[in-house]
């Protein structure tokens, strides 16, 4: 039984930029560190979670048989089989999204608790009531984002209403990082992101082909591909949320050579 | 400024595309942040201008307000250019008691309420 369970928020305001690719792969990085972890697909109209675990298979009842009694939490929450401290409790119909009130999130996540230490709920888009929804049930949040306008505008946005909502800590986690692009100033550089959305970095994570093979095969990078960029950045981010003290490293600065240091030349801040 | 937005100024190319996005992302989150459109912030303009305007003389067409953000603090800034006298005074209309001075022929004051 647990006692202290931190109930973790994963959101971002804008759709596609990584929140369940995230989940995933912290959900099973807290559990290989031994902490039981629950991970709950609060995205009921577009669910995804399941399919990048590898658990689609494996679900009999999901979390609205559990808010209609119709069955044991237990029954409906899903068990990953190489990381056997891990669970899903998988989204009900869409329909669900019609009666679905914050209440009935809080009396999941309360049941969640009781067996957890970690609750990570994937968030849908958008800022409306299955966003509103999720954030009722959680203490603190992640916030994921890619260094374009478009993602950093709607991340604004939601912080803004995880702040009103005393929602804290707020942690940003930066997705799709392409280094070189950075370096040529092409992209919106860790700074820039971190000073305009005023939020603390947990980590960043590059843009990694082998996240698309990982979901091919319906296996977090963190699982069997412990080895690629990605995976590394998922593990550090995992690391950090458990307090450890991981540097952060400029991805700029990690590249070597005359390439490297010359592009470093070139971003120096003459005024 | 960057040495790459010096040469690429120089070269009369266009600027990395960065440092655009980064421009661009204040200016449309200082709006976001606030719910105030260009109208009422006219408005108020015009409104602080007058309670001002009951104290000390200013010049009512210089008068700009702006939303400014840093840090998620959004502030609110006036700044109003008070006139004065050929003396260098500041010139306070009749009820207000004090005079003061000073060396300068113009300056601003600077008010600004602070909120999320
Ligand atoms: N670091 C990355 N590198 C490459 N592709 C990524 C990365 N992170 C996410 N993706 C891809 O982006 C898409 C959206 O990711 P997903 O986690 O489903 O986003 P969200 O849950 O926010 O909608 C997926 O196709 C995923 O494979
Ligand atoms: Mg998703």
């Amino acid at each position: 039984m647990a006692t202290d369970t931190r109930v973790i928020l994963i959101c971002s305001g804008k759709g596609g930029v990584g929140k369940t690719t995230l989940t995933a792969n912290l959900g099973i990085s807290l559990a290989r560190q031994g902490l039981s972890t629950a991970v709950l697909d609060a995205d009921f109209g577009l669910r995804n979670l399941d399919l990048l675990l590898g658990l689609e298979n494996r679900i009999v009842y999901t979390a609205q048989e559990v808010l209609e009694e119709e069955c044991r939490l237990d029954q409906a929450l899903v068990k990953h089989k190489q990381e056997s401290n891990l669970s899903l409790l998988p989204a009900g119909n869409p329909r669900m999204l019609d009666w679905l009130k914050p209440d009935d999130m809080k009396r999941i996540v309360e049941m969640l608790k009781e067996q957890f230490d970690y609750v990570l709920i994937d968030c849908p888009a958008g800022v409306e009531d299955g966003f509103k929804n999720a954030m009722a049930a959680s203490q603190e949040a992640i916030i994921v984002t890619n260094p374009e306008v478009s993602a950093v505008r709607d991340a604004d946005r939601v912080i803004g209403l995880l702040n009103t909502n005393a929602i804290k800590p707020v942690q940003l986690v930066l997705n799709r990082v392409r280094p070189k692009m950075m370096a040529s100033q092409e992209m919106l550089s860790i700074d820039d992101v971190t000073d305009i959305l005023a939020l603390p970095l947990l980590g960043l994570v590059l843009e990694d082909e082998q996240v698309i093979v990982s979901t091919n095969r319906g296996e977090p990078l963190t699982l069997n591909s412990v080895n690629s960029p990605a995976a590394k950045c998922y593990l550090n981010i995992a690391k950090r949320l458990l307090g450890e003290d991981i540097p952060l490293i400029d991805p700029v600065e990690e590249s070597s050579g005359f390439g490297a240091k010359f592009r470093r030349l070139m971003q120096t801040k003459i005024f | 400024m960057t040495l790459r937005d010096i040469i690429n100024k120089l070269l009369r190319r266009q600027p990395a595309s960065a440092s655009t996005a980064r421009e661009r992302l204040q200016l449309v989150l200082a709006h976001d942040r606030s719910d105030l459109s260009t109208e009422l912030l006219d408005q108020m303009r015009k409104e602080i201008l007058e309670v001002v305007a009951k104290y000390v003389e200013i010049d009512m067409d210089e008068g700009a307000v702006s939303l400014e953000t840093e840090d998620r603090m959004t502030a609110l800034v006036a700044n109003l250019p008070i006139k004065r006298t050929l003396n260098g005074k500041i010139k306070l209309i009749e009820h207000a008691s004090q005079e003061q001075e000073s060396d300068n022929s113009s300056e601003n004051t600077e008010q600004s309420i602070k909120n999320q």
